[in-house]
């Protein structure tokens, strides 16, 4: 019969009406308290009703993979030994997998020898070309650039306030393992360590010289184990044993340390260069 | 005689090598092997292209040319090349042939006699590269406006903010110059006019091309219609502002009285040069560049682009194709975003014919999960920048998790595979039951859509349109069976195909390929378990930021939602060295499948129009790029 089809349509709108609040009646206004997991029914696969999040009066948490500009990590301010450093070593590779190109990273140099200094003097990302792709975290070797969770970055000019620079850009590693606990552990994981991986690798030296038996004893006072990630307690890790032990005998950069860094990046980069020119012929 | 005959016997035609070998013998003197490093199928000599092109469709039965584009071998051997992938709607790979031409005066024969297909292709190739194609019925720019300076591809033409010939720019480490571009370029600044030119009697002539190719002036012309009746027919300017064209996009028709009796599509006003960007681009660079060209769907882009480098890759020695659960990985997250492409589609196509927002709100609920979903594992919920050549960007992570951040945050916590499983098995199932309800008896949708917008089949075949609307109009080719990659082969589902060729035809399709691509997710489930615990990565090595891409060329496609996406590559080296594609092209099928809506517009009201654009689904970030 003529008009059946509409009249089905027109019952699916009806129903759609009247689910919304069959669903407010079967969980309750619950539904819309805000407690996780009042939300997660809400948002969920099971909801029926209305899903529409009263943005900004509430706001959808991002999950952990979101990614918008990025900011830089920096030590936590306290830290026994390297409070408020960065963990950027100014290689370089965030600016060169950039695909707009919207890092510009200024290289310390050592102001006696001239020599490269394994830390950025100055680091500037313009939010208005950044992409928000992510490469430069996920290529960053030292786990020192980040992608933010705060897209909330509207201003009134963008000629003069949406060129961060490195003040600006600066986050502690605190911050970096709250917005993300599951990540910064997967992390540390690979790391090996909570700290810095330079730390790590210096730790280790000294305790292979410890065995050989050939070293003095560190100077600095041994870092003790940072404290385990300030995130929710659902899925946060305990501290593994070997990250404390790893940070244990930790010290600062020696400038012998920053010179065979920066050869060993050198070398690297020819290499890099290298297989590129191979690869393409 | 004898012995042509004996030959042509011999040769199995039906395979791409038989048809090599059958145009060689066919046509000695006018084709030849191209036999440089890392290329395939045939160079034809240019004046007889047209004669070999005949033969490739008429003796072959290649009759849809899927890609045809050009490329500037400046610095490398110094001439343009047309490259055309044509390929049989029976199925099978694709019949490469190139055709060369010098770079000065560049000319090459128009193949828009043999395949319609390639009439938008060459006017980009005109626009962009400056070949000309004596033959063509409307040669003129179409991404660039007429009256542009240059021809943006070559190699040798810079942009306004042009720092380097390829990135990574050297200004931005050690260094670190930081500027903004517009400071060395400021705005209203930045144009010089010939000296000859009063810019107080500059009258804008662009547009005349536009409409003296419809064959009458803006003006309002007296026709006597069949009966005597004194009518006017006109010119009707759709777009670029307008919310019925998805975007900014023009069309202009001509009407008499309220029948269309000519339509030209008119584009461009989303032009970046995305592929002179690609070119810039290392290979990597350019893998977030492809979220934003359909950006309905940026999965899928993502990963033609990556199958077409690792196909470049794989010619090196040091290759590791991806992984079982990769592959496995790809594919649900193509498929889903098939499924988020077709919502979309439906529901606007929905909007345009006047069902307006309830319907597409209904889509966009399923869409948001998906995507809630494409945030936590990709981290973004439209540029999802997922895929890396050989592997991906990450697994599956095991929560959807987030963490209370700013202020009046509300966390949300799931299982993955809990919430997939039941997305995939109640809810979006459940959404195409309810758009069937809807929709698919509704008498104002048939009475709108049934016989409207009628494309047949061989003019399909020879527009070169595709997906949905190709097989609308009855061609079942769909890339995943015809010529498989990734896991499709193993997987079991069916092409969706409608006979008629109209608007509903088109709309039975993609509710079908909704059902279709539920059913492929509903497999890959279970592969996602059984790998569970197994590397992305082939021997868990992470890939490089800097590939090996070895010389050649590589023509990577898949289905996307719109259609055929095709990625044509060039690694050439040189000079410039080789970590950036000399050659990247994107085949757009929002752009190519643009070019039957003239015939498919015409003697339809023009209302209809907005539906029949509607129906062929495009977005104009592809169709601009």
């Amino acid at each position: 019969m003529y008009g059946t089809g509409l009249a089905k349509g027109l019952a699916l709108t009806l129903r759609h009406f009247v689910d919304s609040f069959v669903d407010d009646i079967r969980y309750g206004m619950r539904k819309y308290h805000h407690s996780t997991d009042n939300f997660g029914i809400r948002q969920g696969t099971k909801t029926q009703g209305v899903i529409t999040v009263q943005y900004p009066d509430e706001k959808v948490a991002v999950p952990e993979r979101f990614r918008f500009v990025p900011f830089l990590i920096v030590e936590d301010d306290d830290h026994p030994t390297r409070a408020g450093k960065d963990w950027c070593t100014s290689c370089g590779i965030c600016a060169k997998v950039c695909p707009p190109q919207c890092i510009w990273i200024v290289r310390g140099n050592d102001p006696v020898t001239g020599r490269p200094v394994p830390e950025p003097e100055a680091f500037f990302i313009d939010i208005d070309i950044c992409m928000n792709c992510g490469y430069c975290a996920e290529y960053c070797p030292f786990d020192a650039i980040k992608m933010d969770h705060d897209y909330e970055l509207a201003s009134y000019d963008r000629t003069t306030h949406h060129i961060h620079d490195k003040e600006r850009l600066s986050k502690p590693n605190s911050y970096w393992r709250k917005i993300a606990p599951t990540r910064a552990y997967d992390e540390m994981m690979v790391r090996g360590t909570w700290e810095h991986i330079d730390v790590a690798k210096e730790a280790r030296r000294g305790q292979s010289a410890a065995r050989r038996g050939t070293s003095q004893p560190s100077p600095q006072p041994a870092a003790a184990a940072p404290p385990a990630p300030a995130a929710p307690e659902a899925e946060a890790p305990a501290s593994p044993p070997e990250a404390s032990s790893a940070a244990a005998g930790a010290t600062p950069w020696s400038e012998d340390e920053a010179k065979r860094e920066e050869r060993r990046r050198k070398a690297l980069e020819r290499k890099a260069r290298r297989a590129a020119k191979q690869g393409g012929g | 005689m004898v012995e042509a005959l004996a030959t042509e016997e011999t040769i199995d035609a039906q395979t791409i090598d038989g048809a090599i070998a059958y145009l060689q013998t066919q046509f000695p003197d006018a084709v030849k092997l191209d036999d440089r490093e890392g290329y395939q199928g045939l160079i034809v000599d240019s004046a007889q292209l047209l004669k070999v092109a005949r033969a490739i469709r008429d003796d072959l039965g290649f009759d849809y040319l899927s890609s045809a584009t050009a490329v500037d071998y400046l610095g490398v051997d110094d001439h343009m090349e047309m490259v055309y992938h044509a390929y049989r709607t029976s199925g099978g790979g694709a019949l490469v042939f190139k055709a060369q031409t010098d770079r000065e005066d560049a000319q090459i024969p128009s193949l828009v006699p043999v395949w319609r297909g390639a009439d938008f292709q060459e006017r980009e190739a005109w626009d962009l590269y400056g070949i000309r194609f004596p033959g063509h019925p409307n040669l003129k720019r179409i991404l660039m406006w007429e009256g542009f300076h240059g021809h943006p591809m070559r190699k040798d033409w810079r942009e306004a903010y042009y720092e380097e010939e390829v990135k990574p720019f050297d200004s931005r480490w050690p260094g670190g110059h930081v500027h903004r571009s517009e400071e060395k370029n400021v705005f209203g600044k930045n144009v010089a006019y010939p000296p000859e030119i009063d810019l107080n009697r500059l009258m804008d002539s662009s547009e005349t091309s536009v409409y003296s190719s419809l064959g009458l002036g803006v003006d309002i012309e007296q026709i006597m219609d069949k009966d005597g009746f004194e009518t006017n027919q006109l010119v009707v300017n759709m777009g670029p502002h307008h919310p019925s064209t998805h975007g900014v996009f023009r069309m202009v028709l001509t009407v008499d009285g309220e029948t269309v009796t000519s339509l030209e599509p008119v584009m461009g006003y989303l032009h970046r040069n995305h592929e002179k960007i690609g070119e810039r681009n290392t290979y990597l660079h350019n893998i977030p560049f492809t979220d934003r060209l359909d950006y309905i769907s940026s999965m899928g882009n993502n990963h033609g682009y990556v199958l077409a480098v690792e196909q470049l890759m794989s010619l090196g020695r040091r290759y590791n194709p991806p992984t079982y659960r990769c592959e496995a990985l790809r594919v649900m997250m193509v498929e889903l975003s098939r499924i988020v492409n077709h919502l979309w589609a439906i529901g606007f196509w929905l909007n345009d014919i006047g069902a307006f927002f309830t319907p597409v709100l209904y889509f966009i609920q399923e869409r948001e999960r998906i995507l809630d979903f494409f945030e936590a594992v990709a981290g973004s919920r439209m540029m999802c920048n997922y895929m890396r050549f050989g592997g991906l960007f990450a697994d599956l992570p095991e929560r959807i998790k987030s963490v209370s951040n700013l202020a009046n945050d509300r966390v949300r916590d799931y299982n993955t595979m809990q919430f997939l499983t039941e997305m995939v098995n109640e809810r979006i199932p459940r959404t195409i039951d309810e758009l069937e309800q809807l929709l698919t008896q509704n008498e104002i949708v048939l009475e709108r859509s049934i016989g409207v917008g009628i494309l047949s089949a061989e003019d399909a075949i020879n527009y070169s349109a595709a997906g949905p609307l190709l097989r609308g109009s009855g061609v079942a080719y769909d890339i995943r069976r015809a010529d498989p990659y990734s896991i499709y082969p193993e997987l079991d589902f069916d092409i969706a195909v409608e006979q008629e060729g109209d608007m509903y035809a088109r709309y039975r399709v993609r509710v079908q390929e909704l059902r279709e691509s539920v059913r492929i997710l509903r497999q890959i489930l279970p592969r996602l378990e059984a790998t569970k615990g197994e590397s992305i990565w082939a021997d868990g090595k992470v890939g490089a930021y800097a590939p090996r891409v070895p010389l050649g060329e590589a023509y990577g496609r898949v289905e996307n939602g719109k259609g055929e996406l095709g990625y044509y590559i060039v690694s050439a080296g040189g000079k410039n060295g080789s970590s950036n594609p000399w050659r990247y092209h994107v085949r757009a099928p929002s752009f190519i499948n643009l070019t039957p809506m003239g015939i498919m517009s015409t003697g339809y009201k023009v209302a209809d129009i907005v539906g029949i654009l509607g129906s062929i689904d495009i977005v104009l970030g592809e169709t601009d790029r």
